[in-house]
């Protein structure tokens, strides 16, 4: 360990301490410091970029319409919170968050149990056409939902799916099955067989084996699976656009689109700002609280 | 097999499947046939017309402007992201062999991470509404309000001809780079930390460092990062569906007209539903024109550490 001190001293060490050959890694800690300031330089830039347009926009949704017509910068001559009752109960940005949480959280339920159930089948039943399902499913993902769209709108119109919040719901579960099936099959594969074995013996059917062994193994895998889903159902905006037509069933994304463009001619910026506020902030919230399951989850997902 | 297995298979997939079956594999394939009919949607009978459609679409000038748009995000997005991902990442990580072997990279390391992973998770949609509004016209916007501090006049980001669509890529750019920057960081702290000190002890510089090792550790990270940013950016919906001038026409006079919005507004605004499924077809051979692409691209021997 001591060893591994004097081999590689911290930025802050003199450079007399250090053992490191001549040649090219001479003077290192002197342009090390100047990288230094680069690094946090350029790392910062990033972040202003990041947090400027939302705290900008979470500071616009606080002035009147005449403040933000006057000067970006300046700031709000008052915290003026009716701006966000006027944009949750005037303009129904309220709805259209209520109509997005439910259509998000059925859908996520759905996609869960179907792609759950799918998945444990195809990872642990030998039938045939076993294959041919998997295949069926994961091909779903190479193809894009634009192809579909045209097809949809009128199935979903004669099913009765269309402009309804649940038919919203089973649509996006739908749509999310590949994705859902393509990792828990992976996952469920994973997990050990002596376990469903020792449930068989013990007289467990298989729904009982299915739902009180081994879907509780799989917690992990689903909680990855349901951060991705949540997402992706949080961001849709296309489904959405076709399938609900009248602006009571609108879902966040769709209906906050929908008040740039009147609040445009209307002229009510501070209700759409406040709209805007509305959006975002709850996703911080929860991402604040989650920060290290979201990234985690997400990225060893991209990584594996 | 034990007693019961097939029944419980039948029972258990029957939901889904049908499901499935119904509302996306039936969409798709029913796709191909319309796409090689005259349906306007409303009449029930949808005259077969053989490749008509496809015929229009090669001589129908949106349709290119549109693809060549699709191009142009699918070349840029990735690039710029990956870039600026890998640089970000470097960043971060760099501290790391640098502060005793065992540092969490960069101070404040921690904190970059939350914020630039951040704008990821937000809406493409609600991130479009947001950027019309920095990029408003006057110097009320954030935008036209800095350039203002410096002199410089406001200009029409999103209703200028020249600078509509690079402004939307920009959009793009701005909410996904974060989650490359946290991507590649994880990546990169998977390597040994003895690789880099060994690199360090022969002199390497930090560019060669980079280059000749960080870069083909992680390359396969890369590769599946750019796959996946290309796939997304041949999409550009939303954003461009959100941001366009006169509520998503992909104007102004489609400069910013991208396939998806294309085909959206062929079907659901002129109903002309056998063309617009035409253009989806269209949209099926660039993604995968585009993965082949990209697949034999980025072959490349993979190390392993």
């Amino acid at each position: 360990m001591s060893l591994d001190t004097t081999r590689a001293p911290g930025p802050a060490a003199p450079p007399a301490a250090r053992p490191a050959p001549p040649g090219p890694g001479d003077g290192r800690s002197a342009t090390g410091s100047v990288l230094n300031v680069f690094t946090h330089g350029f790392l910062l830039t990033w972040a202003a970029l990041v947090v400027i347009p939302l705290a900008w926009c979470v500071m616009s949704a606080f002035k009147t319409n005449d403040e933000l017509l006057s000067s970006p910068w300046s700031l709000p001559g008052a915290l003026r919170w009716s701006n966000f009752a006027d944009a949750w109960t005037n303009a129904e940005i309220g709805r259209y968050f209520v109509n997005t949480v439910v259509v998000v959280t059925l859908g996520t339920a759905l996609t869960l149990a179907m792609g759950a159930t799918v998945s444990y089948v195809v990872a642990r039943y030998a039938f045939r056409g076993n294959r041919l399902v998997y295949f069926l499913f994961v091909i779903g993902m190479t193809f894009p939902t634009f192809l579909a769209i045209v097809p949809l709108f009128f199935i979903a119109q004669s099913l009765r799916l269309a402009d309804s919040l649940p038919g919203l719901a089973v649509v996006y579960a739908a749509y999310n099955l590949p994705f859902a099936v393509f990792f828990l099959t992976a996952y469920f594969r994973t997990l050990p067989t002596s376990l469903s074995e020792a449930a068989f013996i013990d007289g467990c059917g298989h729904w009982g084996t299915y739902l009180r062994i081994m879907l509780p193994l799989a917690r992990p895998g689903l909680v990855s699976v349901g951060i991705f889903v949540v997402l992706g159902q949080w961001n849709q905006y296309l489904l959405p656009l076709i399938l609900q037509s009248s602006p009571e069933n609108y879902v966040l994304a769709q209906g906050l689109a929908n008040l740039a463009v009147s609040q445009g001619y209307a002229g009510n910026w501070s209700a759409l700002f406040a709209g805007l506020t509305i959006s975002i902030v709850p996703v911080l919230v929860v991402y604040l609280s989650f920060q290290r399951q979201i990234q985690g989850g997400m990225v060893t997902g991209a990584l594996k | 097999m034990r007693a019961g297995s097939l029944r419980f298979v039948v029972t258990a997939l029957a939901v889904p499947i049908l499901l499935y079956g119904v509302l996306v594999i039936s969409p798709y394939a029913q796709s191909f046939y319309i796409s090689l009919t005259d349906w306007n949607g409303l009449s029930p009978e949808r005259t077969f017309v053989g490749l008509d459609n496809y015929v229009r679409l090669v001589q129908d000038d949106v349709f290119w402007i549109s693809v060549w748009h699709n191009v142009i995000a699918v070349l840029v997005i990735p690039a710029v992201t990956l870039a600026l991902g890998l640089f970000f990442a470097t960043m971060i990580h760099v501290g790391r062999y640098r502060a005793r072997g065992g540092g969490r990279g960069v101070r404040g390391a921690a904190v970059y991470r939350i914020v630039y992973f951040f704008p990821h998770l937000l809406s493409i949609a609600v991130v479009g509404v947001l950027f019309s509004t920095v990029y408003d016209p006057t110097d009320s916007g954030l935008l036209n309000g800095a350039l203002g501090l410096v002199g410089i006049e406001p200009v029409n980001w999103l209703g200028d001809r020249g600078t509509a669509y690079p402004a939307m890529l920009a959009v793009i750019i701005w909410l996904s780079v974060g989650f490359y920057v946290i991507l590649f960081t994880s990546a990169m702290s998977s390597i040994p930390v003895d690789i880099f000190e060994a690199a360090r002890l022969d002199g390497a510089s930090r560019w060669q460092t980079f280059w000749r090792m960080t870069l083909p550790l992680i390359w396969d990270t890369v590769q599946v990062a750019g796959i996946y940013l290309g796939i997304h950016a041949l999409d550009m919906f939303a954003i461009v569906n959100v941001m366009s001038a006169a509520g998503g026409s992909g104007g102004p006079d489609n400069a910013t007209q991208v396939l998806g919005n294309y085909l959206y507004l062929t079907a659901f605004q002129n109903s002309e539903f056998g063309y617009a499924t035409a253009i989806g077809v269209a949209l099926l051979l660039l993604t995968l024109a585009f993965a082949a692409a990209a697949l034999r691209l980025t072959r490349r021997e993979r190390v392993e550490f």
